[in-house]
């Protein structure tokens, strides 16, 4: 463990003050100092230095020593959610460059700790990660390196297949709660009189009836009960696996549950670090020497290839408009009914609740919600907003519409799922014979299809029946199987809902 | 210090090379990233393995920008199904980065050709004394003075007999202060190689025939180098007569005139007396004709200086047989004859560019 240098010790230690006195709340931040390979290894891992062992990191770090030795991008920093917070600074940076960092890492540390999407993520991440890492390493030495990582290469590419807001809801009842029991089916007697009843209503037959009523209600009884979005937990519990493959798809679960937040809040999360790095930069911490390097490179981070939507610039751009719109009272009803622009432009009630609303924003809402109650109509004008789309006739990507309602519907179609399609279990004992049966909810766009078979092909893998997925291919509902050695496609005439 | 990382990334490299888990192969994409150098724009070529998901297909999303322009300005090119992702608005040309090193290709070069890693002979007899100086003793010469280890002796002489006084901190040395520099000698196995090329530049060598030259010479180059830290390399040219030339001449010179092979082999004996004491090199010659030697007279001489002179001090002697319209190739039929079976010498027939593969896989494939 590289600490910190005396002189950014002290640097932290100042801008923990400031970062306090305008009220951000943190867990506690270790900082470590690494070389550039070092904080590239780090990245790879996804934040975490004890990490199992897996090609894809390794991937990764070729990406980011590739642009970093080319000088095309490096890596500032990097912040782990967990408490402690664990940030990583990058050894040869200016000081400037430092403060910038550190005050980006507690305004981060802040999100993590208060927004609502991370309150239920695991704040030892660190020793869950180093114990995957372990576990992983021990059953690659007992089964062989190569099994081990196939089988990780099969979880992986299910690892979308989750539900980010299963760990706020119960959605199991526990099994036997009294008076949830289902009603036995019982047969339906012919009315007769008393003495009549065992000529009306055989007992034998009313006893084979009753039988066979029971077995239908018994085969009818859904599994699972209703479709279910946590297609990893649904493997995890009914595949036949053996020990360890089962211990290994848990783990590749529960650290896709532990990133989801991350996804969801990526605009807000970045955003709010900007808003707090410039504002503790240029309001507390910039020397008149460093002004110059400071705009250059907070512009950098800003900036970016035209055309393209910038997380960080929109996030701060979002939340320096929601508090000047609740300092000034540009909200509610009176607000709205406006029409008159000269008016609205001038509109200044000095409520004052900016940075009140914004830390209640900061808590409450996801990328999502974010964009859905703040993104409005002259943000949208301000900032130049557009949709693009792909023209078959010439190929390319067009800038296709300027409309708010557009613009805003196409940005929450993105952030949605993370701009995943959403993938449902419907039936584990499909035909009665064991198989999976998935419906993709076609909400207008297909999916990649020669992935979606290759991913079929993975979950067979884990699944051991045959497996198949109700999806739209060209426009048509169709059912796509794998049993293990060969792709049926077919298509369905039941509706894909 | 070695990262964790780094195990991680060799595995992704196999990966990509094909080496190890073949399956993954199907999902490689061949990305690239667009960076600059000067005024050109280069392509570092960034191989890509994407696990597949249940993801949107690419053609039927766009997405929300940012910035001006009117409906219908053009972004970028879209995703060619099937196809490689083009450049997008990128200006300019690139320029095809090899982003490899001799050494990975060396590696990949053995790895393809099945090639046994070579022993470098007689590692034993091969060293050399170097010092190094590791430690401090109490005598030396007064060059080897450890100025600062003196002074703490000194100094702590001083103090503990009670004559340091510290308004007046004079220190004196004596002998038994000093302390001095001193040096093991480590006996350090060298593997020092020299190549030796020599060819014929007689008229019957073509063009066609020196770049065949080229090509498995800079093979052999790369494969030797993979493995030794020093390499010499010494080029030869003969016709009737022979002279040492230096790279640049050896692979564009053409003359005319007959051919004497053995005039190159007493050079080559020369340089290797002179200059490559066969207990500290590693000596490899390499001789590249078109195997129509003068006389057979000749052709006598040459097996004798071999046998005589070469052989008891090379690791290797090559002989590639380039076939070109006017040689005969006696020579090939000659040298096998005399030496079939001895695993000093590799003999290779070489009849056009496709030959390359087995002759360098015939010349390294001894793992000498």
């Amino acid at each position: 463990m590289a600490n910190l240098p005396k002189n950014l010790a002290d640097l932290q230690e100042e801008i923990e003050g400031h970062a306090r006195s305008y009220g951000l709340d943190f867990f506690p931040v270790i900082f470590e100092n690494l070389d550039y390979r070092g904080l590239n290894q780090v990245a790879s891992y996804g934040g975490f230095p004890t990490r199992y062992p897996h090609w894809r990191f390794g991937m990764e770090y070729e990406y980011l020593s590739k642009s970093y030795s080319y000088g095309l991008s490096k890596i500032y920093e990097m912040v782990i959610n967990n408490d402690p917070c664990y940030a990583y600074l990058l050894e040869c940076n200016a000081v400037v460059d430092q403060k910038l960092v550190i005050a980006h890492v507690y305004a981060h540390c802040d999100f993590f700790k208060n927004n609502l999407a991370f309150s239920k993520t695991n704040r030892k991440m660190m020793d869950v990660m180093a114990n995957h890492g372990t576990r992983i390493r021990r059953y690659m030495d007992a089964h062989g390196v190569e099994p081990v990582e196939n089988f990780i290469d099969s979880c992986l590419s299910l690892e979308n297949l989750i539900d980010p807001h299963s760990p706020f809801i119960v959605r199991e009842r526990p099994k036997d709660l009294p008076g949830t029991e289902e009603t036995r089916p019982v047969v339906r007697r012919m009315k007769s009189k008393s003495y009549m009843n065992d000529f009306v209503n055989p007992p034998e037959f009313v006893e084979a009836r009753q039988k066979k009523l029971e077995e239908e209600a018994k085969r009818k009884k859904r599994f699972p009960e209703s479709p279910q979005r946590d297609v990893l937990k649904f493997l995890v519990d009914n595949s036949p696996l053996d020990n360890w493959r089962r211990d290994v798809l848990s783990m590749v679960r529960e650290e896709a549950y532990y990133y989801a937040p991350q996804a969801q809040t990526k605009i807000m999360n970045e955003g709010w670090a900007t808003y707090w790095h410039s504002k503790l930069m240029t309001e507390r911490l910039l020397t008149d020497a460093e002004v110059i390097d400071y705009a250059d490179h907070h512009s950098g981070t800003l900036g970016g290839r035209s055309g393209r939507l910038n997380p960080y610039k929109l996030g701060v751009e979002l939340y320096r408009n929601i508090e000047e719109r609740w300092n000034k009272g540009r909200f509610g009803k009176e607000f709205d009914d406006c029409e008159d622009l000269v008016e609205r432009a001038r509109w200044d009630r000095k409520t004052g609740l900016g940075r009140e609303k914004i830390f209640e924003v900061r808590r409450h809402c996801t990328d999502v919600t974010f964009i859905d109650n703040y993104l409005t109509e002259d943000f949208c004008r301000e900032h130049k907003l557009f949709i693009y789309d792909f023209n078959p006739k010439t190929g390319m990507y067009q800038i296709s519409d300027r409309d708010f309602k557009k613009v805003k519907q196409r940005l929450l179609f993105q952030l949605t799922n993370f701009g995943q399609p959403f993938i449902y279990v419907v039936d584990g004992n499909f035909r009665n014979k064991g198989e999976l049966l998935l419906q993709h909810k076609y909400e207008g766009v297909e999916l990649k299809h020669d992935y979606a078979r290759e991913t079929l092909r993975n979950i067979q893998r884990i699944w051991g029946r045959p497996v198949n997925l109700d999806t739209v291919v060209d426009e048509k509902t169709r059912r796509i199987s794998f049993d293990g050695e060969e792709f049926e496609e077919k298509e369905v005439s039941d509706k894909v809902a | 210090m070695i990262l964790r990382i780094e195990q991680d990334h060799n595995r992704f490299k196999q990966i990509i090379r094909g080496r190890i888990k073949k399956e993954l192969k199907k999902y490689i994409s061949s990305g690239e990233l667009i960076g600059r150098r000067g005024k050109d724009y280069i392509s570092i070529p960034l191989p890509q393995i994407r696990i597949p998901q249940f993801i949107y297909g690419p053609k039927q999303t766009g997405g929300v920008g940012q910035g001006e322009g009117a409906l219908g300005t053009v972004l970028g090119a879209g995703e060619v199904e099937g196809g490689k992702q083009e450049a997008g608005n990128q200006p300019g040309e690139h320029l095809l980065e090899v982003d490899i090193s001799l050494d990975e290709l060396a590696e990949m070069l053995g790895e393809e050709l099945e090639l046994p890693a070579i022993r470098p002979k007689g590692r034993k007899n091969i060293l050399s004394n170097r010092d190094r100086y590791t430690g401090i003793s109490r005598y030396g010469p007064e060059t080897l003075r450890h100025f600062k280890r003196t002074y703490k002796e000194t100094l702590k002489r001083s103090i503990s007999t009670g004559t340091y006084r510290p308004d007046h901190p004079i220190l004196i040395p004596i002998r038994a202060d000093k302390r001095f520099r001193s040096w093991k000698s480590a006996a350090m196995p060298q593997a020092n190689a020299v190549i030796l090329y020599m060819m014929d530049v007689s008229g019957s060598m073509g063009e066609e025939q020196k770049e065949i030259v080229r090509i498995e010479s800079f093979w052999i180059d790369t494969w030797l180098r993979h493995h030794y830290k020093g390499v010499e390399i010494r080029y030869i040219i003969h016709d009737a007569e022979a002279r040492e030339v230096d790279r640049e001449t050896f692979y564009h010179t053409r003359e005319s005139g007959g051919t004497v092979i053995s005039a190159a082999y007493k050079l080559c004996s020369k340089i290797v007396d002179l200059e490559y004491p066969a207990e500290e090199w590693n000596i490899y010659c390499l001789h590249f004709s078109d195997g129509d030697n003068w006389s057979q007279g000749d052709t006598e001489e040459c097996v004798n200086i071999l046998k005589a002179q070469l052989l008891p001090r090379v690791n290797l002697f090559c002989y590639g047989q380039v076939e070109s319209p006017y040689g005969t190739g006696q020579f090939l039929v000659d040298l096998k004859e005399a030496y079939g079976d001895d695993e000093r010498v590799a003999v290779s027939k070489i009849e056009n560019k496709d030959g390359i593969y087995q002759s360098i896989k015939d010349f390294l494939g001894r793992g000498r």
